[in-house]
């Protein structure tokens, strides 16, 4: 029976492959990763393989792969370069903050308080893109990235000044530019630089994963749409994509307000795993870091900036014991890797390597299909 | 030395003035590509062209119909040069026309201004019965006008049926909210577009890379491609900029039938850019010839090929011509006492005289 179950499954695999199948291998590998991660991680926690101090990064990892997953949207899908992913990060984060504040007595189901807190982020992220998008949209290349940088600091600087605080009757207060007055530490939500303070603490390493997982559909989903291809299609030649009439600004501004709403919900669910956070966390470092998750990965290589994302998340945690050299080793680690993936003659070496212990690797049949094997019989 | 200054000054000279030719007695213009400036020879050269956008040029067949596209008094300049001037054009509703011309003649900064990729600074173009004027080139492709490129431009990284698909995207009938969630509606047109990309893949019998990256295709099936990908659009009017561009003798035999046989079975008209001879004279109905950014003339395929202004343009006058030609413009030239300023005759063609 298992046997005729598996036999099935394989079978539907192979279908998949060929039917324009580099979706499919793609969506198999990245759920594949998420699903093999997540039951490692579980298995390495409850046997106590995995130390408190990492288990701690199990929510950032969920979180980083996240927004490694969105920022694709618009580094490798759209083809452009953003550079101010943290500040939709930090309005999706504080979004969520006040929203769960605001309904914590109301509502005492904590996945739920998540989720509405989650639609709210994204919401609030997607809004944020939209305006940001608009007058960048005209703008291409570096140009488009330092603009990006600049309203991810806007964005970062705003929160600096906001203010949010409950009264005694649990109303929302809103103050900008001042701390409000005649309000309990306790009750106060959003302090200016501080941030939040006081928030419960609701993410959970199942929930952050369910939201990855939520991401990788939407991401891949896009991909293997017509709105997907459009953005693609663009992305490849511009002026071929306006010749078959494709809105050339639509898509792009598409695919930007969908990865800032991806962004603000992964931002959300970050805000929701510590009880105090300030913006100074979602600085332009944090928007390079998740662009370092998407370059390393391979830009547009989805699942590979997943497995960058969770190792880079990993590594500071794993080397706490070069204590003082740890951001050395850290660095090095990332030249060291950057060459071996982007060095044509290393990466090549490392493919020959590759092709001889790779265990699935396909025997006669390769996909230069047909001409190959006219050459073999020639031959 | 002191004469090509003199040249240049005259080019400016002209550029500043648009449209008032009429009463000059010698005019200069640019070519766009080396800049050169070209003496024609008088007013009168001016006043012999014909209009070329009269029911008389149209095929047999398409006569009586409105025509697909009406191009009336375009020209375009590029800052102080004029790439393109009073060109004009009537193409039948399923004509193949052909435009031919030297080398920078000015036949691809048409294609440009029909598809709006450049706005023209003169003249209007009549498209299927409306005018073109402040139309983008996303517009334009709505309106029913699709192109090919002459230096290919696919969509390299997507694969051969994806770049057809894209090509199907106004009419592949879901919203982004489908898209993202993959709802049953996404799967269903999905499927149906996946059906219509191969009805076009099959035109060129290239069902079999369907699955290869845009990229990776040798040269002749990437303009293939090209080809299906505008067609995909479901224009009225295909412009191809040379299709045929390198392909050998045989692929360009059968590029021809497969060019008649889109316009049989689509009904459409197809406009296009070739430097291949046997392609043009053996399946365009009516031929413009193109020089120095001008009309030079309109025809059949044998009428085109007995054109002395053809002949002309392609292979150089004749030296008695030439000869003759040169002694009139230095008599002319000494009668006005504007001998300095007045180049003798065509620049290459003096060039070649010494």
């Amino acid at each position: 029976m298992a046997e005729r179950i598996l036999k099935s499954v394989s079978v539907r695999a192979l279908k998949g492959a060929k039917r324009g199948g580099q979706y499919r291998k793609e969506a198999m590998i990245a759920y594949g990763i998420l699903i093999a991660g997540y039951i490692l991680l579980q298995l390495g926690a409850a046997t106590g393989i995995i130390g408190r101090n990492l288990q701690g990064q199990f929510v950032p990892i969920c979180v980083y792969m996240a927004l490694a997953i969105s920022l694709n949207l618009v580094v490798g899908i759209s083809g452009e370069l953003s550079l101010g992913h943290a500040g939709f990060m930090a309005a999706g984060a504080f979004t969520g903050v006040v929203v769960t504040r605001v309904l914590e007595k109301s509502l005492s189901f904590a996945p739920a308080r998540l989720i509405i807190a989650l639609i709210a982020a994204a919401l609030v992220a997607a809004l944020a893109g939209f305006i940001i998008g608009i007058p960048i949209l005209g703008l291409r290349g570096d140009y488009l990235a330092i603009v990006t940088l600049a309203f991810g600091e806007i964005i970062r600087n705003f929160m600096n000044v906001i203010y949010f605080g409950l009264n005694e009757k649990g109303h929302l207060v809103f103050s900008f530019n001042h701390a409000i007055d005649g309000i309990e530490d306790a009750n106060r939500v959003i302090t200016g630089p501080i941030g939040a303070t006081g928030t419960t603490q609701i993410a959970t390493f199942t929930g952050a994963m369910l939201l990855t997982a939520f991401t990788l559909f939407v991401v891949l989903n896009i991909k293997n749409s017509k709105q997907g291809r459009a953005i693609m299609a663009i992305r490849d030649n511009r002026i071929a994509g306006e010749s078959i009439g494709l809105d050339v600004k639509k898509y792009k501004l598409m695919a930007f307000v969908v990865s800032a709403a991806l962004a603000g919900m992964a931002g959300c669910m970050f805000g929701q795993n510590y009880s105090t956070l300030a913006p100074v966390k979602f600085n332009f470092n944090t928007s390079v870091l998740i662009l370092v998750f998407v370059v390393l990965g391979g830009i547009g290589n989805i699942w590979g900036s997943m497995i960058a994302a969770a190792l880079l998340t990993i590594l500071p945690e794993a080397l706490r014991q070069f204590s003082d050299y740890r951001m050395l080793t850290y660095a090095v680690v990332l030249i060291v890797v950057m060459i071996c993936t982007y060095n044509p003659a290393i990466k090549a070496r490392i493919g020959a390597v590759w092709s001889k212990i790779n265990p699935f690797r396909k025997r006669s049949k390769d996909n230069s299909g047909s001409s190959g094997k006219k050459g073999k019989e020639a031959a | 030395m002191a004469d090509n200054k003199e040249k240049e000054n005259a080019v400016y000279e002209y550029s500043d003035s648009g449209h008032g030719y009429e009463n000059r007695q010698e005019i200069y213009y640019n070519d766009n590509v080396g800049g050169r400036a070209v003496f024609v020879d008088s007013k009168e050269q001016y006043e012999a062209d014909e209009p070329y956008n009269d029911e008389v040029y149209l095929p047999e067949k398409d006569r009586g119909k409105a025509p697909i596209l009406q191009v009336n008094g375009l020209g375009i300049d590029f800052g102080g040069l004029t790439a393109v001037d009073n060109f004009n054009l009537t193409l039948g509703r399923t004509e193949i026309g052909g435009l031919i011309g030297p080398n920078g003649a000015g036949k691809t900064t048409i294609f440009n201004m029909l598809t709006k990729v450049y706005e023209p600074t003169r003249g209007d173009i009549i498209f299927d019965g409306k005018s073109t004027k402040g139309m983008s080139t996303v517009d334009i492709n709505k309106a029913g006008m699709a192109r090919t490129f002459q230096n290919i431009r696919l969509f390299d990284k997507l694969t051969v049926e994806e770049n057809i698909k894209v090509a199907l995207h106004h009419t592949t009938n879901y919203g982004l909210i489908d898209g993202m969630l993959h709802t049953p509606k996404y799967r269903h047109e999905e499927f149906r577009i996946r059906k219509e990309a191969m009805k076009y893949l099959k035109i060129f019998g290239m069902t079999k890379t369907a699955d290869y990256r845009a990229g990776s295709l040798p040269y002749g099936a990437q303009r293939r491609l090209e080809i299906m990908r505008a067609l995909a659009t479901k224009p009225k009017l295909l412009l191809l900029d040379e299709p045929a561009a390198g392909m050998n003798p045989s692929e360009t035999a059968e590029l021809m039938d497969t060019i008649k046989e889109i316009r049989d079975r689509f009904q459409i008209a197809v406009f296009l850019i070739e430097h291949d001879m046997s392609l043009v004279m053996g399946i365009c109905e009516g031929i413009v010839v193109l020089n120095y950014g001008r009309t030079i003339a309109k025809g059949s395929a044998s009428e085109i090929q007995s054109n002395p202004k053809v002949i002309e343009a392609y292979l150089g006058k004749s030296r008695g011509k030439m000869e003759e030609e040169k002694h009139e413009n230095l008599e002319e030239a000494l009668s006005k006492g504007r001998l300095a300023s007045a180049p003798s005759g065509k620049p290459d063609a003096g060039k070649e005289a010494e």
